[in-house]
């Protein structure tokens, strides 16, 4: 089976374990997890060369970084799927004395997370700061991370994005995630993000474009970003997504930001997400 | 009283850079980085001799904190330098999720705290930070009280695993702490052993209560004096044992009397033995311009309030 679409059967079913992970504690966010999911399961299973067998310093490994920590229910299903962690702890998510916290978090040692996110625009920070590490400790192995574009409003992103050209942080590469939505309504309404690749370029990044929603765009983009790496520049990739990718009345609006489907909508969304029965890393929880 | 004597009046963030250089020969995992204050932290040391190591990050503490953070992950020791204000309420929220909440080994180094920043006023003189700091789980606090405190504290953090902060000042104040005391996390400092009262200090005023104690003996009152470099974790120990004896307290701090030390020793008496205590703090407002002596003596914080302040104490048991 080609590359593609192996990939594709492990975004079907991680986006089923999204839709179902929300159901289940009636609370989560799978509007942003769900458009997010092609981008993070590329990365996870062909992209980044990572050990699940997890070590915090991630010595000659590549890392990733989610800053905009409410899509936690992609990024557990990815770890998950991908052999961090038992693939039925998902079954814990948002529950009570769970690994699974409603925001990912290090202070449960769940294995795959390295930093706590949740609070906005602090990710990008953190992220050049493991990439200024490798380069001391001489690692040529990446950094990923991944924001909002509502994220964007916040101060601290462009501190970083500052210094990252300021220093030639040029072994990282972050994704927006460009849906044009947030809580209160689109970018547009909310607070204008104007034209994302002047801002980046003025900042001295590299700056990629992708639609993230097909997953053999999202494969070549990011083989392609990481030939940009090791150039002088820090790398971005302004991926255009549609929230709620993949299930039809999710899709289109920032309603389904922060709200879990009921018994009915969770029936119409698995419908239209066939599991992939059979093939590796899937099989509903 | 025990005799203590100085021979040079120096800042403890000049112990804090000594300290630093220090560690960047003995210790290649330290990294240091600024946020456009290299000269006023005491910096220059390490910068000079461990450039590669060294990362000036321009007026942006947020990013400053966030890449401390992740520079922890492989296997480095950050330590941020500001001022002590841009260091805990300017990025509280930084500090709360991606160091504090991270379990990171982030040392946040913060100079210039307290009224004693002097002239500037009170945009700068923070009186809160103690308090902030002391709240997050797993953040140690430390506030040395000299030169020779503040270099020891600054090489021992290193050592510590886990996320501390770090206070210190621009004054020159004496330097009476012997320079090969070791600096051991947690453990109060016995300066004077007494029977009447006990007077807890820490930072800055831990000189003013010596000098206090030595009026008190004149008057005939035996004071035992604590020095407190560790707020947090407190030495619970030694403040039980001290009051068992001596029946009264007096908290000395040039902080905040919300928040800072004397509430820490207060919620532990409460607890344990509740005593008679007196608070030598800031008595919640804000400082103003003035030089530091002036301030110190404006908002009671001088020896001749710390010796009313024992007086009463006494008075009340």
């Amino acid at each position: 089976m080609p590359t593609t679409e192996k990939l594709k059967k492990v975004a079907l079913q991680v986006r089923r374990d999204i839709v179902r992970m929300v159901h289940a504690v009636n609370s989560g966010h799978p509007g942003g997890s769900l458009g997010c999911t092609d981008y993070l399961v590329a990365l996870y299973f062909e992209v980044m060369n990572h050990n699940p067998e997890f070590n915090m310093d991630a010595i000659g490994e590549d890392v990733f970084f989610l800053s905009n920590g409410h899509i936690s229910p992609v990024f557990y299903s990815v770890l998950a799927r991908s052999g961090y962690f038992p693939v039925k702890e998902l079954s814990t998510f948002r529950k009570l004395n769970s690994r699974l916290q409603g925001h990912p978090t290090t202070h449960e040692g769940l294995p795959g997370i390295r930093m706590a996110s949740g609070s906005l625009g602090q990710g990008l920070s953190v992220a050049l700061g493991a990439a200024q590490t490798k380069k001391l400790n001489g690692d040529k192995s990446l950094v990923f991370c991944l924001h909002g574009d509502g994220e964007l409003q916040e101060g601290q992103i462009w501190e970083a994005a500052m210094y990252a050209a300021h220093n030639k942080v040029d072994n990282l590469i972050a994704t927006i995630d460009v849906n044009g939505q947030q809580i209160d309504g689109s970018t547009d309404q909310v607070l204008s993000l104007g034209s994302l690749r002047a801002k980046w370029e003025a900042f001295g990044w590299e700056v990629i474009d992708m639609d993230g929603n097909k997953m053999d765009e999202v494969l070549k983009t990011l083989n392609y970003a990481k030939t940009q790496t090791g150039k002088g520049k820090p790398v971005v990739i302004l991926m255009k997504t549609e929230m709620g990718f993949g299930v039809d009345f999710m899709m289109g609006s920032h309603k389904w930001h922060g709200v879990a489907p009921n018994d009915e909508q969770l029936a119409q969304a698995l419908a239209q997400l066939e599991e992939p029965i059979g093939y590796n890393y899937c099989g509903d929880y | 009283m025990k005799k203590y004597t100085f021979t040079e009046k120096k800042d403890t963030r000049s112990g804090f850079g000594a300290g630093l250089a220090e560690l960047g020969k003995t210790n290649p995992n330290v990294v240091a980085l600024c946020a456009d204050l290299i000269g006023s932290l005491k910096m220059d040391a390490f910068k000079k001799d461990y450039p590669e190591r060294f990362f000036q990050v321009g007026i942006a503490e947020a990013n400053m904190i966030g890449l401390a953070a992740g520079m922890t992950i492989g296997g480095k020791i950050p330590f941020t330098g500001t001022f002590a204000n841009f260091s805990t309420g300017r990025v509280y929220d930084q500090i709360r999720q991606s160091v504090a909440y991270s379990d990171k080994n982030v040392k946040i180094c913060a100079s210039h705290a307290g009224l004693t920043l002097g002239e500037d006023g009170a945009t700068h003189q923070i009186l809160e930070d103690i308090g902030l700091m002391k709240m997050l789980p797993g953040m140690t606090v430390i506030n040395p009280c000299d030169f020779n405190q503040t270099k020891a504290a600054t090489i021992a953090i290193a050592d510590h695993h886990g996320p501390v902060y770090l206070r210190f000042g621009r004054p020159t104040v004496p330097n009476f702490t012997p320079a090969d005391q070791k600096f051991e996390i947690g453990k109060a400092l016995m300066l004077n052993e007494g029977t009447d009262v006990t007077i807890f200090a820490t930072g800055h005023l831990v000189w003013p209560a010596i000098e206090a104690g030595e009026m008190l003996a004149e008057m005939g009152i035996n004071a035992e004096i604590i020095n407190i470099h560790t707020i947090k974790p407190l030495d619970d120990e030694a403040i039980l044992a001290s009051v068992a004896k001596t029946g009264c307290v007096v908290s000395c701090e040039e902080h905040n009397r919300l928040g800072g030390l004397g509430d820490s020793i207060a919620q532990l008496l409460v607890k344990n033995k509740p005593v008679p205590m007196e608070y030598i703090a800031v008595n919640d407002s804000f400082g103003e311009s003035g030089t530091p002596d002036q301030l110190m003596t404006k908002y009671g914080l001088d020896k001749n309030n710390i010796v009313e302040a024992a007086k009463k104490a006494i008075s009340r048991k």
